[in-house]
């Protein structure tokens, strides 16, 4: 186990509204090593944006509430930080990336200007003329061609690609000890997005930073993460390492979502498995398992008691009754374990006994 | 070969400098799902419009069911054009009305072809469209706001389908939606494809999606057609370097593969000599110079890694 750099322990964040009071986040405890990246992946309302902005502390309160749970950043507590305190860490120790790169950047400034006024702001000491050069070492570091003639351009000059990986910069500028991206590839073709991940891996690998990536997108997340954990109506619902989530899922919402993947050798006669149904309403939360009216192989207790988080390795755990050990034994859906075993027969022999592990 | 519902040669779609298409040319089939994917900005969504008359083009040709769709029609022509030929678009939230009521939406089109003899008939019409694209009679008098997202696109799609046409142009048709949701609807156009005889063409920049649900696929890159073949083909022996490298870029949901992805980078070259359509397997076009062929053909199938 790695040093902790971000602890978060049951947060709970609800939102006032005219239709009453939305749980987007319903007990969410997860903890980030330092270098390392973990993958929070769930649809759109399952409340992995709210988390993430939360840590931030974006989230105007009100309508926001902090409700319960802590968010240890160094041992500190960001729920009870002031904003003069998080003023400080924004940018200099936590920074953040969106999906899309025009609303992170001002259209009317020029890129090179943006990026120094973070390096002037975070490193008082710096001249203008060593925050110039660093915003240039930058452009250059994120893959930027002619960093000097790009430096003095707009953010209209630039395409999709190239922005993000402005906006990358900007996020560098500070050298923070954790990046929060939330979706920074969704809005690019296959091939820009691919430059952009290896990018951010290689700014891991040689600066150690911490990186907490939401995506909705099960093949990125197999690409970016240490740790995976699946979101679902504001609860985490299996959290794990990576090849835990893949090779040995335990929730059957997880088996849902790599169900309706389709597979680059998928049969075309099959239909994909979907979930049926859509999520639940989070003002009047189920009184049992969120994902029972949506889960094929639901018992009786979904309906009643919510499940615990169930341990299924040291690092693997997973909110399902199905895993109490007076549950009928449910296996993997046919579909996904044949999937799973065609990865892993495609991989190398050693890597099996994770895919059988825990079982 | 199956019959030709859809001929396209040589179409050239220009905005003043921007040669968004520039001389592209394919077939559709009856009863087929013609995958056409693209990045961004390669032309084929403006393909698609162009197909289906919301562009006039600026040069080639384009024949549905053997008459060029650019030609004066009457009006009585063009209502059976429209009739045979719908779009579903990308964004459920932007194309639907929001002052309308679901049952209006689908049934817009009825008053314009005459297609009900009165209002029970056409509230028996909206109910099993409803039912067809998997929403219940009764949404019929809700508004588009009521929906989700994944249940406007079904509104979308029966509005697609509320004119039984023959050939629908679906234009990133689950490019907004969650995963699960995604599964949802490509598993209904599959059906109704089955149940209509419907033929697709399915615009999309999700390359595993597209494979799943075409028959063929075109690759576009920059306003030309780089490759078409079977899906089999062009996913497994892809010829030309830009569809290699599309689909080197594709994450799988298998975190040990990803951990040794090599992406295979593309480079435009400037060929010398005359590009055309070469045939490397049957039925599987490579657009390319005889020079550029010779390097990247060697004459057998060889599987993308």
């Amino acid at each position: 186990m790695g040093e902790t750099i971000l602890e978060v322990k049951n947060l709970k964040i609800n939102f006032k509204t005219y239709a009453g009071l939305v749980q987007a986040v319903r007990g969410v405890d997860f903890s980030l090593e330092k270098g390392k990246t973990l993958a929070i992946v769930g649809e759109s309302g399952s409340g992995k944006s709210v988390t993430s902005n939360a840590i931030m502390k974006l989230i105007p309160q009100p309508p926001a509430i902090y409700a319960e749970g802590e968010i240890l950043f160094e041992g500190k507590d960001l729920v009870k930080a002031t904003e003069k305190e998080m003023t400080k860490i924004r940018g200099n120790d936590i920074a953040m990336i969106f999906q899309d790169p025009m609303t992170a950047l001002n259209p009317t400034m020029r890129v090179g200007k943006q990026i120094m006024e973070v390096i002037l702001k975070h490193k008082k000491a710096a001249t203008k003329e060593e925050a110039k050069k660093r915003a240039i070492e930058l452009l250059d570091e994120v893959g930027i061609p002619f960093p000097e003639q790009r430096f003095k351009q707009y953010p209209h000059e630039f395409s999709g690609g190239m922005r993000q990986r402005v906006v990358i910069a900007i996020a560098l500028a500070a050298e923070p000890k954790i990046l929060i991206a939330d979706e920074p590839t969704t809005a690019l073709d296959v091939t820009i997005q691919a430059q952009i991940l290896e990018l951010m891996k290689q700014i891991q690998r040689t600066s150690d930073t911490s990186i907490i990536f939401i995506t909705h997108d099960l093949g990125v997340v197999a690409n970016v993460a240490d740790t995976v954990a699946v979101m679902y109506a504001g609860q985490i619902v299996e959290y794990g390492t990576a090849n835990e989530i893949f090779y040995n899922p335990k929730h059957p919402y997880t088996w849902g979502l790599l169900g309706s993947m389709p597979d680059l050798d998928n049969d075309a006669d099959e239909l994909l498995r979907t979930i049926p149904g859509s999520p639940p309403d989070l003002i009047h939360p189920p009184v049992g398992d969120a994902f029972a009216a949506r889960n094929e192989f639901a018992l009786q207790i979904d309906y009643e008691q919510q499940p615990p988080m169930f341990q299924v390795s040291e690092t693997h755990f997973a909110k399902t009754w199905l895993l109490h050990p007076d549950a009928p034994h449910v296996p993997v859906p046919e579909a996904v374990r044949k999937r799973i075993e065609g990865y892993l027969e495609k991989n190398d022999e050693t890597s099996i006994e994770l895919g059988k592990g825990g079982e | 070969m199956a019959e030709k519902i859809l001929e396209v040669k040589d179409l050239k779609q220009h905005f003043g400098t921007i040669k968004a298409v520039d001389g592209i040319s394919f077939d559709v089939y009856k009863g087929e799902t013609l995958g056409l994917v693209g990045e961004s900005g390669s032309g084929k969504s403006t393909t698609g419009r162009s197909i289906i008359r919301l562009y006039d083009i600026t040069g080639g040709e384009i024949k549905f069911n053997g008459r060029n769709v650019q030609d004066k029609m009457s009006s009585k022509e063009l209502r059976s054009f429209n009739k045979e030929m719908q779009m579903i678009f990308q964004d459920p939230y932007a194309s639907l009305n929001p002052r309308m009521t679901a049952g209006e939406i689908i049934s817009e089109g009825f008053e314009i072809h005459g297609m009900y003899k009165n209002k029970k008939e056409r509230r028996e019409r909206v109910g099993m469209l409803l039912e067809a694209v998997g929403l219940n009679r009764e949404h019929a008098n809700r508004y588009a706001h009521e929906f989700s997202g994944g249940q406007r696109q079904r509104i979308g799609i029966a509005r697609a389908l509320s004119l039984e046409p023959s050939f629908i142009i679906a234009d990133e048709p689950i490019s907004a939606l969650d995963v699960s949701i995604q599964a949802q609807v490509v598993n209904l156009l599959k059906q109704l494809q089955k149940e209509r005889d419907l033929t697709y063409l399915f615009i999309a920049h999700d390359l595993s999606m597209v494979k799943y649900i075409s028959d063929r696929i075109a690759v576009m890159h920059r306003g030309k057609l780089v490759e078409i073949g079977t899906s089999e083909d062009i996913y497994n022996y892809p010829v030309h370097p830009y569809t290699k490298s599309l689909l080197s870029a594709i994450p799988l949901p298998d975190p040990l593969s990803e951990a040794t992805r090599k992406r295979i980078p593309y480079k435009d070259e400037e060929p010398e000599g005359e590009l055309s359509m070469h045939e490397v397997f049957e039925g599987h076009f490579v657009y390319a110079t005889d020079e550029q062929i010779g390097r990247w053909y060697t004459g057998k199938k060889v599987k993308l890694q």
